[in-house]
């Protein structure tokens, strides 16, 4: 959201950010009623693009709702399962990434991950804080465009190296130093886009660290510069593979747009993990028409990659790591038992560090916005010091503090995590499947081909819905969706 | 290659020949697939016959010469190396490119120096249509004396005052509504 100050609201009070506009307690008591169609929100949209002839440009996720993991629940054990014993029964939470090809996997202690975020876009305290808290728990983080800094990687047990179409900064020095690489199409804020760091944020070190000039927008590449389909890619990644020893993991992200056959070219181009970032995924700047409209949810895209997978046997050989929208230990529990075997937290881990923090508000309102609202990621005026470059801001963020909130952030949703999977009773948070879920709404269910809770119906399956048995599992039940087996593509 | 080697390689390659070299001396003396010296960091790479598309895309520094003609895309998102070309280029070269100097001793396909930033080209031959942002620039002695010795140091003979330069006209630089339709 960018704040506009015209001639025509300048002097009026209720455009002023210290006092913001408030609706009346009461609208229908006054006779007044919203349009549905032109809500406030689009009002002001429609306003700011006449005011000012620009469209929106912010950081975060898609805001609208939409699908997603609470549409979900878990069944828990029953009579027919059994649950383990909390706090005393194990539960392992470790996952390895990348033992189909590379000879030096990932091991890590939890399968929350911290996702690709750049240094230019987040202050450097900041990726020094996401490396702390990452390595605290046994878990990787992820450098972004823009390449690897001495912060990221001095604090960084696993480092994950973005291979991205500016290719800002790459060199192969940087690779080798890298624990795994990750190539990455796309975002799920912006699938097809590229990066854009506005001139703002563009200081001298940013600029040297992408050999372009102070100040100036600067626009990422939306295409790989040397590689244009699939069979290209494969080229690509041996090439990645020959000049780092075949040793490293080699990930490929992909915004969600076509899940299945994305997820399939990838695996034929040699991955060895998948990273699929669906349309609530954050992002640091991107134009608002792009997050809204471009993409679809983190929830309709697992299913159709974990498809994939199966149909190319290799569901858990090449490891899936879901992004877009992940907050909890019930989000990752539930990402798990779809099909995923790890996920990336962007936006959750900025708010750990201290991103909207309620204790900010006056500042928040000082550049016209509200904590709990603030998303001009891309302003560089971060009072929190971690979406910025300025470097008065970037000194308010204690990296050794904001690292151990991520961690402790990490430590709860891994618990939270084997607090579900234990419900279920499962001895690793590998062990969820989709048995374990139900859907709230029709949505999910045909999203996720899991039956409305309730019900035996899957939207989309047939014989599900009214049969007796049904996808319950009685006689004459349709197929679950169980573990490994391949299901109908519908 | 991370050492100052010397390699000779009689006959043609594939992808990313030479790829992210660093200090070593590549000598090609068929032609080159796509992407050759590709995000090369320093070094020489010199391709006899002629390159695909994207030779010495992102590079950082060296030098890449190709003698014959180098295809679209050659010189993309370069990021200071220096590329000599003694026949033509195809479209979209020198795309995004940022820093470092494309000389091209033949003519220039369509779309040259499409939002470039910083990099200087040098084109001997005749250029289809500019990219967005990519305008003519005046050939001051700097430039001729830089060009003297990039054409020296790629061992060819052609007249430096016979080219002209291109560069950013840095009209793109900042967003601003009113360049709406140049993009
Ligand atoms: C500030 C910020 C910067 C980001 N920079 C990059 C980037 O450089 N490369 C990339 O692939 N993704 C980038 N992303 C996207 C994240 O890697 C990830 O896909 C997304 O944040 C996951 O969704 P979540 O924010 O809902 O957790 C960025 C996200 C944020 C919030």
């Amino acid at each position: 959201m960018t704040t506009i100050t015209t001639a025509d609201n300048a002097a009026d009070p209720v455009a002023d950010a210290a006092a913001p506009p408030c609706p009346p307690s009461d609208p229908a008591a006054l006779g007044l009623r919203e349009n549905a169609t032109f809500d406030r929100t689009t009002i002001a949209a429609i306003r700011r693009a006449a005011l000012t002839g620009l469209y929106d440009i912010r950081g975060g996720g898609a805001k609208r709702k939409l699908p997603h993991f609470d549409d979900l629940l878990f069944l828990g054990a029953s009579m027919s399962r059994y649950p383990l014993e909390g706090y005393r029964e194990r539960c392992d939470t470790d996952v390895i990434i990348g033992q189909r090809f590379a000879q030096k996997p990932l091991h890590l202690k939890t399968p929350v991950t911290i996702a690709g975020m750049s240094f230019g876009s987040l202050s450097g305290p900041a990726k020094e804080a996401l490396g702390r808290g990452a390595s605290a728990v046994g878990t990787s983080t992820t450098t972004g465009d823009g390449g690897m800094t001495e912060e990221e990687r001095g604090h960084s047990d696993t480092l994950v190296y973005q291979y991205l179409p500016s290719r800002y900064g790459m060199n192969p020095r940087h690779l080798r130093m890298a624990d795994a690489i990750e190539v990455v199409l796309g975002q799920g804020a912006k699938p097809g886009g590229g990066g854009m760091l506005l001139g703002q944020k563009i200081t001298d070190r940013v600029a040297g660290m992408r050999t372009l000039p102070v100040g100036i927008d600067q626009r990422s590449a939306c295409r790989h510069p040397d590689w244009t389909g699939p069979d290209d890619l494969r080229i690509k990644i041996l090439e990645l593979r020959e000049i780092t020893d075949w040793e490293k993991p080699v990930y490929v992200k992909i915004g969600a747009s076509r899940p299945y056959y994305d997820v399939a070219l990838a695996i034929k181009a040699g991955a060895d993990a998948i990273v699929l970032d669906g349309m609530q995924g954050g992002t640091a700047a991107t134009q608002e028409v792009f997050i809204e409209h471009v993409g679809i949810p983190t929830l309709a895209a697992i299913t159709q990659a974990v498809e994939a997978l199966q149909e190319a046997g290799l569901h858990r050989e090449v490891q899936l790591i879901v992004s877009g929208g992940v907050r909890s230990g019930a989000d990752v529990a539930k990402a798990l038992a779809l099909g995923a075997d790890a996920v990336s937290i962007g936006t959750a881990a900025l708010i750990a560090l201290g991103d909207n923090d309620p204790a900010l508000e006056a500042e928040y309102r000082k550049i016209g916005s509200a904590a709990g609202y603030y998303d001009d990621w891309q302003a560089g005026q971060d009072p929190a010091g971690i979406t910025t470059q300025d470097p008065e801001l970037s000194r308010r963020l204690d990296p050794e503090v904001a690292g151990h909130r991520l961690a402790n952030l990490l430590r709860v949703m891994t618990m939270e995590a084997q607090i579900i999977a234990r419900a279920c009773g499962k001895a690793h948070l590998l062990h969820l499947e989709p048995e374990d879920l139900v859907a709230l709404t029709i949505e999910a269910a045909a999203m996720t081909r899991r039956p409305l809770a309730g019900t035996d119906w899957v939207p989309g399956l047939p014989g599900t819905g009214g049969a007796p048995g049904g996808n319950l599992g009685g006689p004459g039940a349709a197929p679950p969706l169980v573990g490994d087996q391949p299901v109908a593509r519908l | 290659m991370t050492q100052p080697i010397e390699v000779r390689i009689e006959g043609h390659v594939g992808y990313y020949a030479a790829g992210m070299n660093e200090e070593a001396t590549v000598e090609i003396l068929g032609n080159a697939g796509v992407g050759v010296a590709e995000n090369m960091m320093s070094g020489r790479v010199h391709v006899k016959g002629s390159a695909s598309q994207s030779a010495g895309a992102t590079a950082h520094g060296g030098l890449l010469v190709v003698d014959g003609n180098a295809a679209a895309r050659c010189g993309i998102s370069m990021k200071g190396v220096d590329i000599v070309v003694g026949g033509d280029v195809g479209h979209m070269s020198a795309f995004m490119a940022q820093a470092g100097r494309l000389v091209i001793c033949g003519k220039a396909g369509d779309g040259l120096g499409d939002s470039i930033y910083e990099a200087r080209l040098y084109v001997k031959g005749s250029v289809g249509q500019l990219g967005a942002d990519c305008v003519e620039k005046p050939l001051r002695p700097e430039h001729l004396a830089e060009l003297t010795a990039l054409l020296a140091a790629a061992g060819r003979t052609d007249n430096p005052a016979e080219f002209r330069r291109y560069g950013s006209a840095r009209q793109l630089y900042n967003f601003h509504v009113d360049n709406a339709f140049a993009y």
